[in-house]
């Protein structure tokens, strides 16, 4: 159970309950219990790409999770959707099978903080949503300011209505609250979480720094950096060809094209897997090269790390 | 092949205890090479295709039954070595879960648990436990949820809540440590716990294990070896209980070492908790004598190439000074100079007399 790193879900209930908003339950496709989750967690849905493309991997933060009643996502249809969205606003429906990945959760509430100011834009509320839940069962104190587009706040005004009290507040375009203020209102020991457009999380990271609080009291929405652009890998001493995809790390491309390369704890931090490059740009995603080995250019640790370039050529 | 436990087995007093040919051969041997510094050797934890003590989460041995006895015995002298602080009581209830699923999963005619909502019934055949209890009602089990769980297991168990970007030890229980106390070490940072190890802080390696501590993800645990030796098969080595033990260091000579000094190995093993976000490291510590482990050529000529050779400061921090030159001189008798594989495994099927 706490080895399988897949789940299989099958849709119990999809419905849109706001223009461009649909809530999804999800439960496990064999009936089994699903893993707990803390809220801020997240999971990554496989969903088919537009026009029969490869599969999408999409990220949605957990509104709700519960071992036995399965896992609740609210999914805003986006404008530009790679198909993603669009697929789960248009297609989805009851009994539809999905693969997803376990929950991971980068955005915890911190243990420690004496009061939790939520801050979300838009969409950005669902992590919130957990959160409140949360703090409401165990009495902590915190405060929720949800900012909505003029012609949404009736949406989100009813998805807080169940957990609507005096700590919940609803602004109508990001003018209508002072950030600032609202920070240096708050007492010593607050910690500010905050999920919504880049642009709104940059402004209440810039607007906590500018009141002296420390970086470790900010919290903003954070699905992680897993993945990326695909690129093609040419190994010049074996003369190979492979194609590392968005969804698969080098040193899983490498292995899968029947290489044996030696590694370790494959996360970036022991150093056994490291490659030299010879041609290309690293993108470094590890914690064992220093910065000066980085600027170099010349080793890489395919476990984590990918590519600027299209291509990389690497020295085996 | 079912395990038989030796419930006879003692860890103080009379210290009845030894390690059965299966148990020699699946032993945790920790040098991988014939030579030993510190590094990130921290890996995935039962990846597909792991054998041994490797393949699940939580090993049960043909010792489970008799260290548990003695994880009571020190309980019940000195409570104070399960220690959790308030904030950590849902990572509680996650180690529970976490080790109760892993058991039942692992070990079917060993351990069942059926759940029905959050009414949970645990039935642990070899301690004879059965128990209905309810899933986060800590007035439901006759101990608080994580001290209830680990007495049920093998080795020590430490809780780390994650935040501030470091690792926090914010509870755990500590019967069966390596000379390190839970008591004094509740509530420091990762840094702090680690001040004293020599050598590592300036190779980067806290830093990088850190890292890869912190990313550790809910159904990827992750693994690595630690070692130390003791004389007797000791599993209470604590700062507390020192003046126990302290002096046997003293007391080994060339007729009795071979019997008496154990190789101490630590398959620490790290969790991501699901509804804390907490991490749970688990500290199993498993003893083979040297008479026991040089059964086993390859790791009686590594043994000796390792022990011959350890830096003076690792040495010296692990507590071995004292009998190193005794110890050394011991094990070059099982070192014929031939090279040794690669890699932790015996590399035979069966064991020299």
């Amino acid at each position: 159970m706490m080895d399988n790193h897949t789940l299989t879900l099958v849709v119990a209930d999809a419905a849109l309950i706001a223009p461009g908003l649909r809530r999804v339950h999800l439960r496990a496709a064999d009936g089994a219990r699903l893993p707990p989750a803390a809220p801020g967690a997240h999971i990554t849905l496989s969903l088919p790409g537009a026009d029969g493309a490869r599969p999408l991997r999409n990220s949605y933060t957990l509104v709700s999770a519960d071992p036995e009643h399965g896992y609740e996502l609210i999914v805003r249809r986006a404008d530009r959707s790679r198909g993603g969205s669009r697929h789960i606003h248009e297609a989805l429906a009851p009994g539809d099978v999905i693969d997803a990945t376990v929950p991971h959760n980068l955005f915890a509430l911190h243990s420690q903080a004496k009061k939790h100011l939520l801050i979300g834009g838009g969409i950005g509320i669902t992590p919130l949503l957990a959160f409140v839940a949360r703090l409401r069962e165990t009495g902590a104190p915190f405060e929720l300011h949800q900012i909505a587009s003029a012609d949404e706040i009736g949406v989100f005004a009813a998805l807080l209505a169940p957990r609507a009290g005096e700590q919940v507040h609803i602004h109508g375009g990001r003018t209508s609250l002072d950030l600032p203020a609202l920070l240096a209102a708050q007492p010593l020991g607050t910690h500010v979480y905050t999920c919504g457009p880049a642009g709104l999380m940059d402004h209440v990271e810039a607007a906590a720094a500018g009141l002296g609080w420390p970086s470790s009291h900010v919290h903003r929405e954070d699905f992680g950096a897993a993945g990326g652009e695909p690129f093609v890998l040419r190994l010049a001493a074996s003369d190979i060809e492979i194609a590392v995809a968005g969804d698969q790390t080098m040193l899983e491309a490498i292995e899968a094209a029947g290489i044996d390369t030696p590694s370790l704890c494959r996360g970036g931090a022991c150093g056994v897997c490291i490659l030299p490059v010879r041609q290309g740009e690293p993108e470094h995603r590890d914690h064992f090269l220093s910065e000066a080995e980085r600027a170099q250019g010349c080793h890489v640790m395919p476990c984590v790390s990918r590519s600027r370039s299209a291509l990389l050529v690497l020295d085996i | 092949m079912a395990t038989r436990f030796k419930p006879d087995e003692t860890f103080r007093d009379d210290f009845r205890y030894g390690n059965s040919e299966t148990a020699i051969l699946r032993f945790p041997f920790p040098f991988g090479e014939d030579a030993y510094m510190y590094g990130v050797n921290m890996e995935p934890h039962t990846r597909p295709g792991s054998a041994g003590v490797f393949a699940v989460g939580f090993d049960v041995d043909e010792h489970y039954v008799a260290e548990c006895a003695e994880r009571a015995k020190v309980l019940a002298l000195e409570p104070g070595r399960c220690l959790v602080l308030p904030h950590m009581r849902e990572a509680e209830w996650d180690t529970l879960e976490l080790i109760m699923e892993s058991l039942a999963a692992d070990y079917p005619d060993q351990f069942t648990l059926e759940r029905d909502g959050l009414d949970w019934t645990w039935t642990n055949r070899p301690l004879g436990i059965h128990h209905t209890f309810r899933f986060g009602d800590a007035t439901t089990l006759p101990h608080p949820p994580f001290e209830y769980i680990v007495r049920q297991a093998q080795g020590d168990f430490t809780l780390q809540d994650q935040r501030d970007g470091t690792l926090y030890i914010d509870g755990g229980v500590a019967t069966v440590p390596a000379d390190w106390s839970l008591a004094f070490d509740v509530g420091m940072t990762f840094h702090e716990w680690h001040g004293p190890v020599p050598l590592a802080h300036q190779a980067g390696v806290f830093d990088r294990a850190l890292q890869y501590l912190m990313r550790v993800r809910y159904g990827h645990p992750a693994r690595r070896l630690n070692w130390t030796m003791t004389i007797n098969p000791r599993l209470d080595t604590s700062p507390e209980n020192y003046p126990l033990w302290g002096p046997d260091r003293a007391s080994l000579t060339a007729e009795t070492i071979g019997d008496r000094l154990f190789l101490r190995v630590e398959l620490q093993s790290f969790f991501r908790l699901p509804r804390s976000n907490a991490l749970l490291f688990g500290i199993r510590t498993y003893l083979a004598s040297l008479n026991e482990l040089t059964r086993v050529p390859k790791w009686g000529r590594r043994l000796h190439r390792v022990m011959r050779d350890l830096h003076p400061d690792i040495a010296e921090y692990k507590g071995l000074t004292r009998y190193r030159e005794l110890l050394v001189a011991y094990l070059a008798q099982f070192d014929d100079g031939a090279p040794t594989a690669p890699g932790i495994t015996p590399d035979c099927a069966a064991l020299s007399d």
